[in-house]
């Protein structure tokens, strides 16, 4: 298991565990999220691919109201 | 006695048939290589819900809409994102850099905002002060030169200094909008002279943003020849969001027709409508 930061909080994943696999398990529809891992953003067709590593600190973000 | 069958002005001009607007010669909104017919901006914040939301987006016939960027809330105790509720087939989506208070903190999310996939536009603003939600100029400036340089079309919210709106257009922003009065407070246009300065120097587009409270505010802001209008909060907060809305449309509409009417001059002393010939003697 690994340990990483996703969103402020700390959180455990499969060693295996992907973008697209805590997205998943998140329940969030990939189109709809922005993903920033270590300050560098993922492009979507990379999810698959990006193996979470210990430590990596993750931003899930999403357009909401705003003026 | 009361004649009955005497026409009533409701026969003659029946309820319901609009008098057709006079032939205008507005043209579109030009703006970084897009055409808007409507030159009302319309923010997404601060609606009771997104159902009213998109009832007055509708009403206020924006094709524009402001929305930020934020975490997604894994706990879900709070909103789900606005594109489970808006369309961006219905809207052009501009994304904004609210909340940020330095240049790098608003550059990292303009490129978050366009990873989303929508679109290369951001609406820029980077604060200096949490009272009054004043911009940061130097940041703004700084923040601007970067994102142009990296494909942005930056509409840029700055306060209303002409120097800073020269700069801001000299950087390559596709818009420059200064504010009528702070963010969220309704005060109106509060200094029309530096709104028309600002209007007649620069080649770009000028949208004025944020401070609007009412559609009076809208109209006298438009009548000062500025391109367009951003607001968000007075429609949103109104009582009556749609009603609001739809007073902002014609408002605005109101202003900018009468700009390009163009308005008699102002005098200090009255010049009587009728003729002074012809009183009896």
């Amino acid at each position: 298991m690994k340990e990483i930061v996703v969103n402020g909080k700390t959180r455990t994943v499969a060693d295996d565990a992907t973008i697209a696999g805590l997205l998943e398990e998140l329940e969030l529809r990939p189109e709809m999220i922005v993903v920033e891992r270590n300050r560098e953003i993922v492009p979507r067709e990379r999810y698959a691919s990006v193996t979470l590593e210990e430590g990596d600190t993750l931003e899930l973000v999403h357009f909401v109201g705003g003026g | 006695m009361t004649d009955t069958n005497a026409p009533k002005a409701s026969d003659r001009t029946p309820a319901g048939v609009p008098v057709p607007d006079a032939p205008s010669t507005d043209t579109p909104l030009e703006m970084g290589g897009h055409s808007f017919s409507s030159r009302l901006i319309l923010g997404t914040g601060k609606y009771a819900d997104n159902e009213t939301m998109l009832r007055a987006l509708r009403a206020s016939g924006t094709e524009m809409v402001t929305v930020a960027v934020r975490r997604v809330d894994l706990d879900r105790t709070t909103e789900e994102g606005i594109l489970h509720h808006l369309d961006p087939e219905e809207f052009f989506l501009l994304a904004n850099t609210a909340g940020c208070y330095t240049a790098d903190e608003a550059i990292r999310y303009a490129r978050l905002a366009r990873a989303a996939g929508f679109n290369e536009w951001i609406k820029l603003e980077v604060i200096g002060d949490r009272r009054t939600l004043l911009p940061d100029v130097h940041a703004t400036l700084e923040a601007a030169k970067v994102l142009v340089g990296e494909g942005f079309k930056v509409m840029a919210y700055t306060n209303d200094d002409l120097i800073t709106a020269l700069r801001l257009e000299d950087a390559g922003c596709v818009s420059v909008m200064p504010l009528a009065s702070p963010i969220g407070s309704g005060l109106g246009l509060v200094n029309p002279y530096y709104i028309r300065e600002i209007k007649d120097r620069l080649e770009v587009p000028v949208i004025v943003d944020a401070g609007v409270g009412t559609a009076s505010d809208a109209c006298s802001t438009m009548e000062q020849g500025v391109d367009g209008l951003l607001m968000n909060t007075a429609v949103a907060v109104a009582d009556d969001p749609v009603a609001m809305a739809t007073a902002m449309r014609l408002a605005t509409r109101a202003g900018r027709l009468a700009w390009l009417a163009g308005r008699m001059p102002k005098r200090e002393i009255a010049v009587p409508s009728s003729p002074e010939r012809g009183m009896l003697g």
